[in-house]
């Protein structure tokens, strides 16, 4: 007998969003990227559309982190004290779609850097590389309120993703993206009402709901890998079935949380049965990021160049029409 | 996805006779509905409404058995499309291709490795399932008896001529190994061998209408523990056939799809075969088939499958008591925490990258996070202070420290007042991740 798929019949889309603003657009970027649109779950081409392929972000710190595995330390080389070079690295080299810019530096308890050092440091990140950028703060609230402000003005008009709002501390950083036109990252703990929340906050400021990404928190493999698995996927299909309040696309951190791994970073004379430390990491962080895209998520920030050639490849393969 | 009491009603006799010690029907089927009663209690149910019955309440996929002893594998039996709805209940098996064509010791060599790879993740062992044994004529029986002698766990055997296969089961000796496969050509013969040995089959199909044609024939032929190959190979493929077989399973109960599934990751290179592999694995394969065993890959892959399985309503937890991290002395500080499982690994490695050797009180919060916990008043001052006197820590250190986790600060107060007046409450970082810096600038070494 001949086999029916069996079709679900979704009510809905994923929002559309579009990070980063050509010269045209009152930019500077030579190209922009865009994502969602997604019309079923994730890659179901017999069901629905996937327009806009998951694109992988390259995470550049300003400060670099003190302990730099040895995989990562050898594959960002002598530019992880220089964003810039850093950024322009991850775009020539590792093929970033965007740049995803984190300052870590102005933590009180790191560098304490200034609103006018960070605003630097966006300048020159954006005037070296062409893509879009994501730009975080340091994840300490009251100075990330002094300094993202700067940071986003001197990015206006780049329509840049400019993270994040929290339940607790959302309204200056939604006031900055309004004002300079860029884009929000709202946040949530692994919790889907608390992201709604979020979201009908900082719509009720005035921005627009086609205007945020979400970030629902990240569990690298191993550690909370499946709370953010199901938390995306719970949300996809909220966004399939037409809630409003969560039908924005979907970021991911997966570098930064896979290399706390100690799967990822334990030597090998100490771990000799985990094998190569030179594949290890790599295939923590590639390993996490495919899961995640199986869940939904539209934008994955990486760390290892080869992590994200992994992960490139797997996008290419589950997109692809050849069956 | 049982039938509800009034599907099960319809089916009974409706004479309200009190037989079955119910005295209604209705409320007979209302407990039949609910597991508390069989329905063998009724007397007058007719046979064919027997038969529906059963029909009906079969899971919707089937629980095979691969194997035999203490490593057999078990797959299937799966109830939802998504963890979240429920859980997924029987971890799928990793295999390992092995060339019949090796010389006997580096087969035997090869079949011993896979039975041994074996990782430790949060006090749980993570081992590989099976062998997949393929080869051709004369030679794959002779490698099937090796296999079988040597192998610590179930073996796959990948050969389609029959007669091979008659011969290469004879030489297993009833150990039940996974029949690999039939197909349109020769399913009539496959099925009967599975019979005759009581062995679990691989039907194997081009498509998804080709592979319902050979697992209805099979079945039709006798064999009854079927394990389900849609003939993808490429990952978009796999997803589209791998979804469509669950949905169809448990939305329609189409009675062909009723079995777990087989997928092979193909790739030449490891690390391309892991990200396959870890695909395969969070979307619906029963068995992922790789061709390499690097350690570094099995222990990713051994972990998205721990993570993917993972009970969301039970959490990992981990038993409560006093924790040594690194080899902390009388002067080293104290820690509190809970006992979920991701908490506390969490916790201990951001201990272990301070360098600070410290003691972590790990209390039991029935596996739930530091802000759960709190609100669940499960973690509570009286609760941490009793803990703190039940594991005597006063007895492991010369300092009446104790840091509480940045989250909970609100307890500060109230905990000193219930440990006493020489202890000091100091507030940590509210994120794990915070532990490092606070440890190393704020703990005088």
């Amino acid at each position: 007998m001949p086999f029916e798929t069996p079709v679900e019949k979704w009510a809905s889309a994923v929002n559309t969003v579009t990070i980063g603003a050509t010269s045209a657009e009152g930019g500077t970027r030579a190209s922009t990227v865009t994502v969602g649109g997604d019309t079923s779950l994730p890659f179901l081409q017999f069901e629905g559309k996937t327009p806009h392929r998951p694109v992988i972000a390259m995470e550049v710190l300003d400060v670099p982190p003190e302990e730099w595995p040895p995989p990562m330390a050898e594959a960002v080389g002598d530019v992880s004290d220089d964003p810039a070079a850093w950024a322009r690295k991850a775009v020539d080299e590792f093929g970033a779609d965007l740049i995803s810019l984190r300052l870590v530096g102005a933590h009180p308890d790191q560098q304490d850097r200034s609103a006018e050092g960070c605003a630097q440091t966006v300048t020159s990140v954006l005037s070296a590389v062409n893509v879009p950028l994501i730009i975080w703060g340091c994840g300490q609230a009251d100075k990330d309120n002094e300094i993202m402000p700067r940071c986003s003005e001197v990015a206006a008009g780049e329509n840049c993703l400019l993270g994040t709002a929290a339940q607790d501390n959302y309204k200056t950083i939604t006031a900055a993206c309004m004002a300079d036109g860029h884009k929000l990252l709202a946040e949530a703990p692994l919790d889907i009402n608390i992201q709604k929340q979020v979201n009908i906050l900082v719509s009720e400021m005035g921005l627009d709901l086609s205007r945020i990404i979400m970030y629902q928190a990240t569990g690298g493999l191993g550690y909370g890998m499946e709370y953010a698995y199901s938390i995306m996927e719970r949300t996809r299909l909220a966004a399939l079935a037409a809630d409003r309040m969560l039908s924005m696309p979907l970021l991911a951190l997966v570098g930064s949380e896979c290399w706390k791994a100690k799967e990822a970073r334990s030597p090998e004379e100490v771990v000799p049965e985990w094998g190569a430390e030179s594949e290890r990491g790599v295939a923590w962080e590639a390993t996490t990021a495919t899961c995640f895209l199986h869940a939904g998520t539209h934008i994955l920030v990486m760390w290892h160049p080869r992590a994200a050639a992994l992960v490139r490849k797997t996008i290419d393969s589950l997109m692809s029409q050849e069956a | 996805m049982g039938l509800t009491g009034l599907d099960i009603f319809k089916q009974l006799p409706k004479t309200n006779c009190g037989d079955c010690g119910v005295p209604t029907c209705l409320a007979f089927a209302m407990k039949l509905a609910q597991k508390q009663a069989s329905l063998d209690q009724c007397p007058h149910v007719t046979e064919d409404a027997k038969a529906a019955l059963e029909g009906a309440s079969a899971p919707p996929i089937k629980l095979v058995t691969i194997g035999d002893g203490e490593r057999k594998l078990e797959i299937g039996n799966e109830t939802v499309l998504f963890r979240h709805e429920e859980t997924f209940h029987h971890p799928a098996g990793i295999a390992v291709l092995v060339e019949g064509s090796l010389g006997e010791e580096e087969l035997a060599a090869r079949v011993a490795a896979v039975g041994e790879a074996s990782f430790e993740r949060v006090g749980q062992t993570l081992q590989l399932d099976a062998v997949a044994l393929q080869g051709e004529g004369d030679a794959f029986v002779k490698a099937a008896q090796v296999a079988a002698e040597k192998s610590a766990v179930p073996l796959i055997l990948m050969n389609e001529d029959p007669t091979v296969m008659g011969k290469a089961l004879e030489a297993c000796g009833g150990k039940k190994p996974l029949i690999c496969a039939a197909t349109t050509e020769n399913v009539e013969a496959m099925a009967a061998l599975a019979k005759a040995h009581a062995c679990p089959l691989v039907v194997k199909g081009s498509d998804l209408s080709s592979l319902a044609e050979v697992s209805e024939k099979a079945q039709a032929a006798g064999a009854t523990d079927l394990v389900l190959d849609s003939g993808a190979r490429e990952p978009s493929q796999v997803l589209a056939n791998e979804t469509a077989i669950r949905r169809a399973a448990l939305r329609k109960r189409f009675r062909p799809f009723g079995f777990p599934t087989i997928t092979f990751a193909q790739a030449d290179d490891a690390q391309d075969e892991l990200q396959q592999a870890a695909s395969y694995l969070a979307k619906y394969a029963g068995i992922v088939v790789l061709r390499q065993m690097e350690p570094w890959e099995l222990l990713a892959l051994v972990t998205v499958r721990q993570n993917i399985y993972t009970d969301p309503q039970k959490p990992i937890q981990i038993e409560e008591g006093l924790y040594e991290i690194g080899s902390p002395n009388e002067k080293s500080p104290v820690l509190v925490t809970t006992n979920f499982s991701l908490t506390y690994f969490t916790v201990e490695g951001d201990v272990e990258a301070s360098r600070v050797p410290a003691w972590a009180v790990v209390v039991d919060t029935e596996g739930t996070s530091v802000l759960t916990a709190w609100a669940a008043e499960k973690f509570t001052a009286e609760i941490i202070a009793e803990k703190v006197r039940a594991f005597d820590v006063a007895s492991k250190v010369e300092h009446r420290k104790l840091i509480l986790p940045g989250h909970v600060a609100v307890l500060s107060g109230k905990l000193e007042e219930e440990l006493g007046q020489e202890w000091q409450v100091i507030v940590g970082p509210r994120e794990s991740s915070g532990i490092p810096s606070f440890l190393r600038t704020s703990w005088p070494s």
